[in-house]
């Protein structure tokens, strides 16, 4: 094996429902009937950058997914991305967990593969947890990078330079790696799977990996293992209706800022 | 079994964030059902005044962390999450609250995972019953919200801003502890601030959020709302639409896949109310909708909306503002 061949890169992803989707609440549960499944929007971001270096330095991306044998298909959207190939960590004692018991297969994973650098989305965006992909840094005792916008490696790819965004500002971090990388919103243009992808998303080898490939005692995985748990869900509070204020613009505009101060007294 | 609560402030420009103050009502609130202490623990560089004034937040003690290698513009995720680390090990708190800030999410997760912690990020609300942390926390942006629970404590929530009200500066003030800081090894960190936040307040901490999308026709068109979020102290959010045209920076997109905003007012100008826009805003507490189209779903989440064409009625509404704040 050449140096080039071996820079691989590991990309975290999860599979959410469409951004798009209605979510609908019954029985204290979210009813997953009718719901379309994508890629979370974040993890898009961490795909298309993998793939973005691969294209610059060679080497290999792989797919790094905790999920049930559902999450085959959001895979596959990967791998037709351009991905090489996939680690699927699927067991039922991986599920139901918190992001602490997540971060830990997906670490103990991590153990087991080769890697330059890992990405992942700054958050899925069904939980909105942001904490698994810092955890799994601090687990593995590597550096991380949050909510970037920007990724330059240096030459010898020994480390990188790159921009993030937190809180409105804008910072230049530099790290070794491997590292950690998570990615937000503005890091890249992701790319729409060709037809040609799709087919031959079908032939590439994907890794199914239970929880005793890990060395994991299930006692600390999945529902078993969380110290967090989701007792239920339920819709959001309904909002009473509200008024439409008629009249031209400056006759609306008047009454408005009357209401906003009289009635809403918010100004 | 210990049965205090930690306050994580952070301060920006040597002064305690508004969430900071905000923690404290939510940790009065856990207080009454757990009893203990409510204490705070502040990092940075040159905090003698931000930590007078967490002092007479209405706390026992305040913790601080003052070294130049922990100010904002050297952030090193390793070294602040393991000084926070030490910091939660030395005060042994049961519950640890962060403001569910973009720094307050990622350390607080560094953290967490160093200690072997759980940890609900973003929750809009904390309560101790029955013996259990009970964390109210919107999933799906808002679409659904998760009730959920700590099996065991020690555990760590972050709070998002801007939900509960900043407790008043008491006139005595609690004792302020400097702890000492033990470097470490870090390999990632800023090497330059590239660009400051503009206003102390960013997005998701602003009180009053005017937002442009579609309707607004290019970046020109968010001049009338960067005059009428001037006159009240606003700050300017945009929807996806607008931002995936290029028309304004995707650091001010409000949604599922950009910032989920609490405001007390939030002005929709030209946003028709796409679901994944609506997930990012619909907890605020009063809504405004300007469009042209009447039957927008924005309207439906509206408490007050006038179908009418933005171009006329946010200069209007400016206008007439600026004559009311003047009587004032």
């Amino acid at each position: 094996m050449n140096a080039e061949s071996t820079f691989s890169v590991v990309v975290l992803i999860k599979r959410v429902p469409d951004t798009e989707t209605r979510i609908q609440v019954k029985d204290g549960k979210v009813n997953t009937e009718g719901i379309s499944w994508v890629i979370s929007p974040y993890d898009e971001y961490a795909v298309e950058e993998a793939l973005r270096l691969q294209e610059k330095y060679g080497g290999k991306v792989t797919l790094l997914c905790l999920g049930s044998e559902d999450a085959k298909e959001t895979i596959r959207k990967g791998l037709a991305l351009g991905a090489d190939d996939a680690v699927h960590l699927n067991d039922p004692a991986f599920e139901g967990g918190d992001a602490a018991t997540t971060a830990r297969a997906l670490a103990a994973a991590l153990k087991k593969m080769e890697y330059a650098l890992v990405l992942a989305g700054k958050q899925a965006v069904d939980e909105d947890n942001a904490q698994v992909a810092i955890r799994v840094a601090e687990l593995l005792d590597l550096p991380h990078v949050n909510a970037i916008i920007k990724l330059d490696l240096a030459d010898d790819k020994k480390s990188a330079r790159c921009v993030r965004e937190v809180d409105g500002e804008r910072d230049m971090m530099e790290t070794s790696l491997p590292a950690i990388f998570t990615a937000q919103q503005g890091l890249n243009e992701p790319r729409y799977p060709s037809l040609k992808g799709i087919m031959g998303a079908k032939k590439k080898p994907i890794a199914d990996w239970k929880a005793a490939d890990l060395g994991l005692d299930p006692a600390h995985l999945g529902a078993a293992g969380a110290q967090i748990q989701v007792e239920r869900y339920d819709p959001p509070a309904p909002r009473p209706p509200g008024k439409i204020i008629p009249g031209d613009p400056a006759t609306a505009a008047k009454e408005l800022v009357r209401l906003l101060r009289e009635e809403a007294k918010v100004i | 079994m210990p049965n205090n609560i930690l306050i994580v402030a952070e301060t920006r420009d040597g002064a305690p964030r508004k969430v900071a103050f905000e923690l404290v009502t939510v940790a009065k609130q856990l207080a009454q059902g757990m009893g203990g202490k409510i204490e705070v623990f502040a990092m940075g560089s040159n905090l003698a005044s931000a930590a007078q004034a967490l002092a007479q937040a209405g706390v026992s003690k305040v913790y601080v962390a003052d070294d130049a290698a922990l100010d904002a513009s050297r952030f090193a995720p390793e070294l602040h999450a393991a000084v926070l680390a030490d910091a939660i090990r030395a005060a042994q708190p049961a519950v640890v609250l962060f403001g569910a800030t973009g720094v307050g999410k990622e350390i607080s997760a560094r953290a967490a995972a160093k200690l072997d912690w759980g940890l609900v990020t973003d929750c809009t609300d904390a309560k101790f019953e029955n013996g259990a942390l009970v964390l109210t926390k919107p999933v799906y942006a808002g679409k659904a919200i998760a009730t959920v629970k700590a099996k065991s404590l020690p555990a760590m929530v972050s709070v998002r801003p801007n939900i509960f009200p900043p407790v008043e500066a008491n006139a005595s003030a609690a004792p302020v502890e400097i702890v000492a800081v033990k470097m470490v090894n870090v390999r990632a960190k800023v090497a330059e601030r590239v660009k400051k936040a503009e206003t102390a307040v960013d997005l998701s901490e602003a009180k009053i959020v005017v937002s442009g999308g579609r309707g607004v026709r290019g970046p020109e068109g968010f001049e009338p709302l960067h005059a009428l979020a001037k006159v009240l102290g606003a700050a300017v959010g945009a929807s996806r639409a607008a931002v995936d045209a290029g028309w304004v920076d995707y650091g001010t997109q409000v949604g599922q896949t950009g910032k989920t905003v609490s405001p007390q007012l939030y002005i929709a100008c030209g946003i028709s109310g796409a679901i994944q826009h609506l997930a990012g805003m619909s907890s605020s507490k009063n809504i405004v909708a300007i469009n042209k189209d009447p039957d927008a779903p924005i309207f439906k989440v509206a408490d007050y909306g006038i179908a009418g064409d933005l171009f006329e009625v946010v200069p209007a509404l400016t206008e007439e503002l600026k004559k009311v704040m003047a009587e004032k």
